[in-house]
């Protein structure tokens, strides 16, 4: 595994992030509704994803990452920011200035059940977007979904059947489907194989990964799991609290993370085969819940559950600092082998003093 | 804090049924009658826990891991549900007995875990009164006492201020708490077996590693047995000593942790193991799925139910995956049990296998 440049200064990003914000009022009841407090989902965060290539946003739930995805596919407005797709700005733009955009960014969603109308047939529903775009003639419509079942390893001949007679597995794959019905850029995949079964998440993986050979599209994948995560994409972006903590790529991220909270993530994440093969892990147990984001905690937002917190973390904001090719925003960033295999197959841990006990 | 827990034990069942483990099912076979026809849920399962020991049960959805666990509780509608063979629960056969029997034993010698917190927590009473009127229900004891008793038992999972969270509703609590407190709930009998089914699927990683830890206290505290079910066979190999995997309704492979997961003799496991994503090793390999989808228990594969997903049923002669239904039986290692015609899984797994499951 090499380490690939983040990007490369020929080609500009296919989307390009920028101090992105997403704030959500929280109303007061009565008749005057007068706002008093603010959700604040996303607080500024940037990144940029290149052509065809894919980057994995991770980090628990409520840390903002689905709003991060829908706000990429302008399903929210975003507060402030600026997100520009392929050097247009798209953050601000009217529904029908948005047309051509939405074309080139498609989203697949986590939930295979609800995201399918069940009244619809497949065809209607993976030829929706063609009709609304009038990208295909109508009486070719039929074809080129077809088309594209086969490309996702549907039967064609299910064209006319409802959701209903299809498996978790092969609902998402219709869902892939639609996404890939416009030819977009750029997919964002919202948590697209945690409602699956393992043995069918590894099956849709698979397939997400060759149609991103086939077709060079770039994906915005959000996953809690670090794991999957891995497997699907070469650079990734920890976020935490509505922040981006670190980015860096696959060997940066998962070899030796540098902020406090990949760290614990990592060593929190079960895995099978490494217990298998008699690998270790460091245990860092981190202590209590992520806080609310309405009141989000002052400087370091990771410093309550942070065992390297100290007086500076709750005055002063770490910034994203670049540390050797990737960034950290952490006031005391030192890289830490959660994980170490030696050649030979055993795995050795070193356990940090500082590890917090449950 | 502790000695207050360890003394209020007024049941004390003596343990003299000579080496019996705490939970014995026999041939456990679970049917549900519908309209499309009968559903296999679970068929012919046998499996013991002994008190100290954690059973990892692991299976996709629909498998029947949690159907065979409720039947240990006797939450089934006996008039809706077949139920054949036997569950014994410290000796006392659970099949068949009467509620009388059943309120006995549930929340009191057994208690169960569920998935989603939420939805397993009354949301009208506090959190302190449903710890309560469990603790009330199996021991005589003032008001007040069991109050105690339920921020002692919010304390020892580890929920902050005790005193005063006791007193909220389950909306207050966030998801890892609520899962606490169900902890909290179903360990206040001090019960001799615990299943939780699926305790850290709804959880973030962060929190499942602190509620899998939790778990492993308690039971190491109370040497009580513990059945974990769950999809997730890095759960399993965290927290297990035995692991049983089922698939269609029945066992086709068991023993022991380490055993299933450095050399598992069932095309079924392999196929799991393969499809596991890691976060060590080569990302750029593609993972290895099982093809196909689960079938339908309405209407299993004839012959191993595996048999249509398998990618090694060619190496058996004659076709017998499709019309012979493997027995359970022996593998290399001792206490390891596997369905599988294979003749020589263990070779097939180290030759051909290995190299790709495990990387």
């Amino acid at each position: 595994m090499t380490a690939e440049p983040t990007t490369s200064p020929s080609t500009p990003p296919l989307l390009e992030v920028k101090d992105l914000v997403k704030h959500f009022p929280i109303k007061s009841a009565g008749l005057v509704r007068r706002t008093i407090g603010q959700v604040q989902a996303v607080d500024g965060i940037s990144f940029s994803v290149s052509q065809g290539r894919s980057l994995g946003l991770v980090g628990e739930s409520g840390c903002g990452k689905t709003t991060t995805g829908r706000l990429v596919t302008r399903l929210y407005e975003p507060t402030a920011g600026s997100m520009k797709f392929e050097g247009h700005e798209i953050a601000g733009l009217n529904s029908r200035q948005m047309m051509p955009y939405r074309r080139e960014i498609q989203l697949i969603f986590q939930d295979p059940y609800s995201s399918l109308n069940p009244r619809h047939t497949v065809g209607t529903i993976v030829g929706a977007p063609m009709v609304v775009h009038k990208t295909v003639p109508k009486d070719r419509v039929k074809g080129r979904v077809q088309e594209l079942l086969e490309i996702v390893g549907l039967n064609p001949e299910h064209y006319n059947r409802y959701p209903n007679e299809f498996s978790g597995g092969q609902r998402q794959r219709i869902g892939i489907a639609r996404s890939l019905a416009l030819n977009p850029k750029l997919i964002v995949a919202d948590e697209p194989v945690s409602a699956l079964d393992v043995s069918i998440q590894a099956q849709v993986i698979n397939l997400l990964r060759d149609l991103q050979k086939e077709f060079a599209i770039a994906f915005l994948f959000i996953a809690h799991d670090l794991a999957v995560v891995r497997h699907f994409c070469p650079e990734i972006a920890v976020m935490y609290l509505g922040k981006i903590v670190e980015v860096g790529d696959r060997a940066q991220i998962y070899e030796t993370p540098h902020h406090p909270y990949t760290q614990a993530l990592l060593s929190a994440a079960p895995d099978v085969k490494q217990a298998a093969i008699g690998g270790r892990r460091e245990r860092i147990r981190l202590e209590g819940d992520v806080p609310s984001p309405i009141n989000p905690p002052s400087g370091c937002r990771f410093r309550t559950r942070c065992w390297k917190a100290q007086d500076v973390c709750a005055k002063e904001e770490p910034p994203l600092m670049q540390i050797g090719g990737r960034q950290v925003a952490c006031h005391f960033a030192e890289p830490l082998q959660v994980v170490t295999i030696e050649s030979n197959g055993t795995a050795k841990a070193e356990s940090p003093s500082t590890a917090s006990p449950l | 804090m502790t000695e207050t827990l360890e003394k209020t034990d007024p049941k004390a069942q003596p343990d003299d049924r000579g080496d019996e483990p705490f939970l014995v099912v026999e041939e456990l076979t679970v049917q549900f009658p519908t309209y499309d026809g009968l559903v296999q849920a679970v068929t012919d399962l046998s499996y013991s826990v002994k008190l100290g020991q954690t059973l990892g049960i692991v299976g996709e959805s629909g498998s029947g891991k949690s159907v065979s666990s409720m039947a240990v509780l006797g939450l089934h509608d006996v008039k809706r549900s077949r139920l054949t063979g036997s569950i014994r629960v410290g000796g006392t056969e659970v099949i068949g007995a009467g509620d009388q029997v059943m309120r006995k034993i549930r929340g009191n010698d057994v208690a169960m875990i569920f998935q989603d917190p939420l939805t397993s927590l009354h949301p009208f009473y506090t959190i302190g009164s449903q710890i309560v009127e469990a603790y009330r229900l199996h021991n005589d004891v003032t008001k007040k006492a069991a109050k105690a008793r339920a921020v002692e038992m919010l304390e020892r999972v580890g929920i902050p201020q005790p005193d005063r969270r006791v007193d909220d509703y389950p909306h207050h609590f966030s998801g890892g708490m609520r899962q606490r407190a169900m902890i909290a709930m179903s360990l206040v009998n001090n019960p001799k077996l615990l299943i939780a089914d699926e305790p850290t699927t709804a959880l973030d990683v962060t929190v499942q590693a602190q509620i899998l830890d939790l778990i492993q206290d308690l039971q190491r505290e109370y040497g009580s047995a513990v059945v974990m079910i769950t999809h997730d066979l890095g759960v399993i190999a965290e927290i297990s000593d035995e692991v049983l995997v089922m698939y269609a309704g029945r066992c086709v492979e068991r023993g022991a942790t380490k055993q299933i997961l450095t050399h598992p003799e069932m095309p079924y496991t392999w196929g799991l193991l393969g499809s596991i994503a890691d976060t060590t090793g080569d990302p750029d390999k593609p993972l290895v799925p099982i093809p196909g989808t689960p079938p339908s228990l309405l209407n299993p594969p004839t012959g191993c139910a595996f048999h249509p997903r398998c990618t090694h049923r060619d190496k058996v002669e004659g076709n017998r995956c499709v019309t012979d239904l493997p027995e359970l039986r022996k593998g290399r290692y001792d206490g390891h049990l596997m369905r599988c015609h294979l003749k020589d899984p263990d070779v097939i797994f180290e030759e051909e296998v290995k190299q790709e499951v495990l990387g």
